[in-house]
């Protein structure tokens, strides 16, 4: 058995959303179909719907299943860009930001001639909400992670969204690692406003919280003015059309509720387990650095600056010893690259390649724990001494 | 043993390892990422190391059972590949970039690197044949002479072919080993031979250069230093050359003439008749041997100076720094810069880069 350690890669599927997900697919029916096979099916999803809707605080009316996180970062950038007043070209990204998010960004500027205005991290990794205000006045949009993925330092969404709305911007906020992890209160956060500016749209992905791949939401705000990228069928409010996925919905309401209920001692069962993991690390590699804010980060997260070691050697080694561990990403063909988030911490390229993930989940335990710690000195010394061939 | 096969997505290095892992050996496969120009997809059979080949590397590795990893090694081959032959062709010689990328990368920078992390050798799908001989490891030619890429591996010394492992060296055709392939059940059986330069993947090497060489226009002149045409750029020539040439003043005797020597310094192209490429003496100081160093200098040889060329009868010496070499019958035009390698038989005594030529007929007059 591999001792786990990429639970923000991916997560293995939670018995419940494997449940829901079997039981809606014996259901026969188009969800958009008048008759009673189609509302059977309509009644699933629509019941799916109010569970997410619950789990984020938000109206079930604001819910909208998508194929994923890449899919609802794309329609709530996309879609806010292609809703803008004509005129106001600016966007707002801070460093750091998921490829998902940059790439589409990146897209926007040079396919459609946005203006993007950078937020640089501080050097925990979180968004300074100062200079994310400064960035903000006359802007399209503004997007923001809750909390990072590769460094796993969490900001200030609240924050983030009250300047927003100060500022008159529609805000999206990338909630796919944080949703299920930590507290995520799409209402609370966007407060009051009955415009569409301010906090209009979040994205969660479904298999990063135990459900299927291929499942996952955007909440739009009922005040937000979002374009789709899918037309069609019109379904969920026209913004995402499409014959709607049941079993999938079902799926990840089961995944979110799960992961709701069990958050704050799950939270605290991590936070234990990070915290052994650590230790054993700053008692085995003195070296050895560890990276983002120590306290405001998602709790099974632990990312490391190993100086002199190649992350990609380091990674290896462990996977040679059955340890499976993450540098942050990879590129199509399998390179490991150097951490952007890294670099976004004020770090250079050479510490950028350097550095190990490891995620904690679900199944995490501590003998997995154990197994990484009894790894990593041995392969810390070979990584060293191989260089930087 | 702990084989780590560099597999690069052809034919041949997938092979090697599926033969690697029959023999029972532990075997990991690795494709290195040389370019930082990813994000392409193949085309022909110009150039390597596209998205696709490290696909077709991985699928092979998928159908074998072995894990499988990419590993950069772009920097590296940027410094001491690219770099180099450039610098070569600035100083007007003829690199092979082949050579550097297996002196330097495949068996300097992946063998280090995998002797750290814990292999016995490196496996790739080259046509040569080890053999354990009384003093020790030997490279020898492989079984089939048109497919025999010794010449490529002549670089390597005693040490780093004790960590080598060529299991293609015994098949007497390329078209065996797609036979081979294909009734593994290897995707690649039929994919084309990449052709060209991997880092040039369009095959136009002389537009490549120009970007970064530069071309500026200059003379083209004969041995007594008149002027007989121009040219737009000296990184475009290499010795023995005929085409390209663009000369106003035809030959004295009405016969081809031939590029003899590139001088970039001034800028010029020397020209003249076939006759004079011929070059009866080769020498250079930077060389290596692939065992146990001969003796007793002067000792008989076989040379070879490109990677399709007749190996030559010759006398070797080595006088001071360098090692000089004689052939019994004059070469056909020798570019400074390229290899020769020596070899006894079919067994490779070593190599050195070619620096300086001697033409087998003086200049009249």
């Amino acid at each position: 058995m591999t001792a786990y350690f990429d639970h923000a890669a991916t997560t293995p599927l939670r018995p419940e959303a494997r449940a829901a997900w079997l039981a809606a697919a014996d259901v026969v029916g188009n969800a958009s179909s008048v008759h009673g096979p189609g509302q059977s099916a309509r009644r699933i999803l629509e019941q799916a719907r109010e569970e997410v809707a619950a789990a984020l605080d938000c109206d079930p009316i604001e819910v909208v299943f998508t194929s994923g996180g890449t899919e609802s970062i794309n329609l709530a950038i996309k879609g806010l860009w292609w809703s803008r007043q004509p005129g106001v070209d600016a966007v707002v990204l801070p460093d750091g930001e998921h490829h998902a998010t940059m790439d589409t960004v990146e897209w926007l500027r040079t396919a459609e001639g946005a203006e993007v205005v950078a937020v640089p991290l501080a050097s925990t990794g979180a968004i300074p909400v100062d200079a994310f205000a400064a960035a903000l006045p006359g802007a399209a949009l503004a997007t923001a992670l809750v909390a990072n993925n590769e460094v796993g330092t969490v900001s200030d969404a609240a924050a983030l969204a009250s300047a927003a709305a100060a500022a008159a911007v529609p805000l999206h906020l990338d909630a796919v690692g944080a949703a299920g992890v930590i507290e995520v209160r799409f209402a609370q956060w966007r407060g009051g406003g009955r415009g569409p500016a301010g906090l209009v749209a979040l994205s969660v992905s479904g298999h990063k919280i135990g459900a299927p791949v291929g499942t996952g939401a955007l909440v739009v705000s009922r005040h937000a003015a979002l374009s789709p990228l899918l037309h069609g069928g019109g379904q969920q409010r026209g913004l995402r059309s499409g014959t709607q996925d049941v079993p999938g919905a079902a799926a990840l309401a089961a995944a979110l509720s799960a992961a709701e209920r069990g958050r704050a001692g799950e939270a605290e069962r991590l936070a234990r387990l990070r915290a052994r993991l650590v230790a054993g690390i700053r008692d085995e590699i003195p070296e050895a650095e560890l990276l983002g804010d120590p306290d405001l980060r998602l709790p099974g997260n632990v990312h490391v600056h190993f100086p002199g070691a190649a992350g990609e050697t380091l990674l290896f080694l462990l996977d040679q010893a059955d340890v499976a561990v993450s540098t942050g990403s990879a590129c199509q063909a399998g390179v490991a690259e150097p951490s952007h988030v890294v670099r976004a911490l004020g770090r250079d390229e050479r510490a950028a390649r350097s550095v190990l993930r490891f995620t904690m989940g679900r199944t995490s335990t501590a003998e997995e724990v154990e197994r990484l710690l009894a790894a990593l000195p041995g392969a810390y010394a070979r990584a060293v001494a191989a260089g930087s061939r | 043993m702990k084989i780590l096969a560099a597999m690069s997505g052809g034919v041949d290095s997938a092979v090697a390892a599926a033969r690697a892992v029959d023999a029972g050996h532990e075997v990991v496969g690795v494709h290195l990422a040389l370019s930082r120009a990813g994000g392409t997809l193949r085309t022909g059979s110009r150039g390597c190391c596209t998205i696709e080949d490290a696909m077709d590397a991985r699928r092979a590795a998928d159908r074998l059972g072995i894990p499988f990893y990419v590993w950069d090694f772009s920097e590296r081959f940027r410094d001491d590949v690219i770099e180099d032959f450039v610098a070569e062709y600035r100083a007007g010689r003829t690199p092979n970039p082949c050579m550097r990328c297996n002196e330097k990368i495949k068996f300097a920078a992946l063998l280090e690197r995998a002797i750290e992390l814990g292999f016995d050798a490196v496996c790739t799908g080259h046509y040569a044949l080890l053999v354990d001989g009384p003093d020790g490891r030997e490279l020898h030619r492989a079984s089939d002479a048109a497919k025999d890429q010794s010449y490529v591996l002549g670089v390597l010394t005693a040490e780093q072919l004790a960590h080598t492992y060529f299991p293609l060296g015994t098949t007497p055709t390329k078209a065996l080993v797609r036979a081979e392939a294909a009734e593994r059940g290897l995707t690649v059986a039929q994919k084309p031979d990449s052709h060209d330069i991997c880092f040039i993947p369009d095959g136009d090497t002389r537009g490549w250069l120009a970007d970064r060489v530069g071309a500026a226009d200059g003379d083209v002149v004969d041995r007594s230093g008149a002027v007989v045409g121009a040219h737009q750029g000296a990184h475009a020539f290499t010795v023995g050359q005929r085409r390209g040439l663009s000369l106003g003043v035809p030959a004295p005797d009405g016969k081809p003439r031939f590029v003899l020597e590139v001088r970039p310094v001034t800028n010029t192209v020397v020209v003249g008749p076939k006759e004079a490429l011929a070059t009866s003496e080769i020498a250079g100081t930077r060389r290596s041997w692939a065992g146990r160093p001969p003796s007793d200098p002067p000792f008989s040889c076989e040379v070879q100076i490109r990677a399709h060329a007749e190996p030559v009868a010759a006398q070797a010496e080595i006088t001071g720094d360098e090692i000089v070499v004689r052939p019994a019958s004059p070469f056909d035009g020798v570019a400074p810069g390229q290899t020769a390698v020596l070899y006894d038989g079919t067994r490779v005594l070593g190599q050195f880069t070619i620096s300086r030529t001697v033409s087998a007929v003086p200049v009249a007059g």
